[in-house]
């Protein structure tokens, strides 16, 4: 059994990043919990991904790429990104802050909203909302640039309040109206996008917010009770205040980060699995003028989400990234980069083309009959493979501790190297029955590789696996 | 329709990226068809004549026997009001028949639902190609997702057969023990044995199977020969869908050559796939519908076509009244609708004729309303 500190660094690494080998874990674990906490939470601290190796080896990544060029870019940068919560906080806005690319223009525009994700995710939740409101994949999303001072549209005016800041309702109550939401998109008017420059014949141009004072509808408007010549800053500044966004997004961080919630729509009548992580998340939203990066360091570091080790069910991004980063491929843009990303989408998490605004059912909705084969062939395929730099690090770690192993030593150690898993009495005694099933484990051979990676097989089967 | 007691089995073929309804059935005499495709036009003498005004392309002669067999439907001027230009937005109408708002259910995770409630069979409901289309997808409805018919199966990877034997035993002796160990785990469990099951039965498939018939090497022929396959292992499947690599009818530049051979292993394919159940005896209760998300642009761009509106749709079958169904869409300039033929008929109505006629099933819960059906069944 690894130790407990291990255990929990590699809990942490798993939710605040994509997973982390067993050496990264230890190394981690001897320079302390809260230390590591401090340290994904300075993302600047760490180094950026060298972007000259990027283009030398995929050029397209840096120009006209479509969706999956994207979708490629953005898994090499989880795979190998030394900020993992940068990249983990973009993905957590992305599976709120909704766009997608059937909706939009110029592929690009979407990267260009994740830097933003990147540089302001973990900052002010007003500030980010403000930029989100300028950025022009949403505009152009949710029909902001169709929203005219007489002839208003309400989609980004809607959404803004019931997917991106406060939801229709807490403890039972509604937390907006119709009126507010007419409101709403009335003080939004005049927030567009420049045009975009045909494609052809030099291509897509990425497009560029512009307030329009012209088309602006400057009238009196009454917002959740608060009267006045509001414009969209206005209009953010009046959300971000109210108990119902620093409850939404309490709860987002928690189904996110902590353990699996019930679905976003049921939120209204359905009270938070732990009331008192919520309202103390609540408690630092307002403490500290609704600072992300402080609400996470009161999480990260309480008690409930160091007791939720395998409460959450992996999302497919989690899944395939976590088992790069285990087995150690593509730790450079080498060909086969497509291939790769796309087992995200043929396991149920089209990355930049979510099903609907509402973004992606998560926890045990991501499994079924097709995903799960999906899902275990993936990744039972890189963990099997020996000749990986990260499986073979673990043959070395688990034959170094003697001539022979135990079953025991077998099973335990490749649990501790995936991460410090752990089975339910009656899966690990399967696996200890299959690892005695071909006689004495002798290290340093060939076969003992094989029996390792046959192992890791069988438990990246498991439910348990399916689990962060 | 034929009298059979067989199950009705309803075929899906999509052409993704939007194929040219234009160059597929070819209004040949029009000449506003000629002064609108200076570049990308088939010659009127080479086209496959239907009537004096329309005829199929060139590639398409299997499809054409069809036709003249009277096994083919084709359903022109098909679409829905407000067309979008967007791949993935129209494919997700025709997916989930929500036009306005999005929608995640798809009509076909609907239908198998309706086919079989209590989820008797895991294999109601077969994807062939590599994750599930959004038509095929509703909550609870499992659906098996078959990348590789021939490999098909769970830790496949594994390739010394003995050692994978072991770890699927494995697989199912620390599945079994998560049932009933709270919802969650209860349902994992269900789906992991499931797909272990329909694994398991999909396999037999390919092992009991013979035929004359040699499909061409194309990916469209290879599904549909598993699609046959399947058919004719009577393993109570209803419900098979298949796509065309993403985005290959997605024609903007060098269209006529990429066109060409796209129908050319298309048409044959679907004869192919016609041919084998005839030669098994098995065609009597299997229709195919072959569809695509749009249309494309009437006047070409020099070299392809860009992103139109109304299409085309094929009904192929033994139970299909062959013939031309819907009107062709006028090219009069005035009659476009920005540059783009106008629909004629809903492809909700196709659903419907589908659902009702052949399936025998209420189509409104699945279609979300009430649409007129067509009468080419």
């Amino acid at each position: 059994m690894a130790d407990k500190e291990i255990a929990l660094m590699a809990h942490l690494m798993r939710r605040a990043g994509f997973g982390a080998t067993f050496g990264e874990l230890e190394a981690r674990a001897a320079n302390g919990y809260e230390a590591t906490v401090d340290e994904l939470l300075d993302p600047e601290g760490q180094p950026e991904l060298e972007r000259d190796l990027m283009m030398r080896y995929q050029p397209q990544w840096v120009s006209q790429a479509g969706l999956e060029g994207q979708q490629e870019e953005w898994t090499y940068r989880m795979i190998n990104t030394k900020r993992p919560l940068e990249e983990k906080i973009a993905l957590f806005w992305h599976q709120i802050f909704v766009t997608g690319h059937a909706k939009c223009e110029y592929p690009k525009q979407q990267t260009i909203e994740f830097d933003m994700f990147r540089r302001d995710g973990l900052g002010k939740f007003d500030n980010l909302l403000q930029g989100l409101a300028k950025d022009p994949a949403m505009v152009f999303y949710l029909d902001n640039c169709m929203s005219h001072k007489d002839a208003i549209n309400e989609n980004w005016g809607r959404e803004l309040l019931e997917l991106f800041s406060m939801g229709v309702g807490m403890d039972g109550q509604i937390n907006y109206t119709e009126d507010d939401v007419k409101e709403c998109a009335r003080a939004f008017t005049g927030w567009t996008v420049t045009n975009s420059i045909p494609r052809y014949p030099y291509g897509k141009y990425e497009a560029k917010f512009i307030y329009d004072s012209g088309d602006h509808d400057f009238g009196e408007k009454t917002f959740l009770g608060e009267t006045g010549n509001w414009n969209g800053e206005d209009i953010i500044n009046i959300v971000a205040k109210q108990p119902g966004t620093a409850r939404f997004i309490s709860r987002h961080l928690y189904n996110f980060f902590v353990a699996d919630e019930p679905q976003v729509p049921a939120w209204q009548d359905t009270a938070p699995g732990d009331p008192e992580m919520i309202k103390s998340l609540e408690d630092e939203y307002f403490r500290t003028g609704y600072d992300i990066r402080s609400m996470l360091r009161v999480l990260f570091n309480s008690d409930a989400f160091k007791n939720a080790r395998f409460t959450k069910v992996k999302s497919p991004t989690e899944t395939v990234v976590g088992t790069m980063r285990l087995v150690g491929d593509f730790s450079i843009p080498k060909p086969g980069m497509n291939a790769m990303a796309l087992n995200i989408r043929y396991m149920g998490q089209d990355l930049m083309n979510p099903p609907t605004v509402e973004g992606w059912h998560t926890g045990r909705e991501w499994i079924d009959s097709g995903t799960l084969v999906e899902r275990i062939n993936f990744t039972a395929d890189a963990v099997g493979n020996t000749g990986h730099p990260g499986i073979q690090a673990i043959i070395r770690r688990l034959g170094s501790q003697g001539p022979t192993i135990t079953p025991e030593q077998l099973v335990d150690g490749c649990l501790d190297m995936l991460g410090a898993y752990e089975l339910a009495d009656v899966t690990r005694n399967e696996m200890l029955s299959l690892a005695r099933s071909e006689g004495e484990i002798r290290t340093g051979t060939k076969e003992f590789e094989d029996r390792v990676g046959q192992m890791l097989q069988s438990i990246v089967a498991t439910t348990e696996y399916l689990f962060a | 329709m034929t009298s059979t007691k067989k199950d009705p089995v309803l075929v899906v073929l999509q052409l993704s990226g939007g194929n040219d309804g234009l160059n597929t059935i070819i209004p040949y005499t029009n000449p506003l068809y000629n002064d609108n495709r200076p570049a990308v036009r088939v010659p009127d003498d080479q086209v496959l004549q239907i009537n004096d005004t329309i005829g199929f392309n060139p590639a398409m002669a299997p499809m054409k026997r069809l036709y003249d067999e009277g096994k083919l439907a084709i359903i022109q001027g098909i679409g829905y009001p407000s067309p979008s230009r967007s791949h993935f937005r129209s494919m997700d109408i025709w997916h989930t028949c929500e036009p306005e708002k999005v929608g995640d259910e798809g009509w076909l995770g609907r239908t198998i639902s309706e086919l079989d409630p209590t989820k008797e069979n895991v294999l109601t409901g077969v994807n062939f190609g590599r994750g599930l289309p959004r038509a095929m997808a509703a909550p609870g409805v499992p659906v098996a997702s078959v990348g590789n018919l021939e490999s098909y199966g769970v830790l496949t990877g594994i390739e010394i057969e003995e050692q994978r034997a072991k770890a699927l035993d494995v697989f199912s002796r620390v599945y079994s023990p998560m049932i009933g160990q709270g919802p969650v785990l209860d349902y994992f469990a269900h789906t992991g044995l499931d797909a272990l099951k329909g694994a398991d039965i999909l396999s037999t498939a390919p092992e009991s199977y013979s035929s004359t018939i040699e499909y061409g090497a194309d990916s469209v022929a290879q599904y549909m020969r598993n699609i046959a396959q399947v058919h004719l292992a009577n393993l109570g499947t209803r419900v098979m869908y298949t796509t065309a690599p993403y985005n290959s009818f997605d024609t903007h530049a060098g269209e006529l050559a990429n066109h060409t051979k796209l129908w050319s292993e298309t048409s044959n394919a679907v004869a192919d796939f016609y041919d084998d159940l005839k030669e098994h005896n098995a065609s009597d209760n299997v229709v195919l519908l072959v569809f695509t998300e749009f249309g494309r642009r009437v006047h070409d761009n020099g070299s392809g076509t860009d992103h139109g509106a109304a299409g085309v749709a094929f009904v192929i079958g033994d139970a299909v009244k062959g013939g031309l169904y819907g009107e062709y869409p006028s090219l009069e300039a005035n009659k476009l609708n920005e540059g783009d033929l106008a629909f004629n008929n809903d492809f909700r109505g196709l659903y419907a004729t589908l659902l009702e006629k052949w399936m025998g099933l209420d189509s409104k819960p699945i279609i979300n309303g009430s649409f007129e059906q067509m009468a080419y069944l």
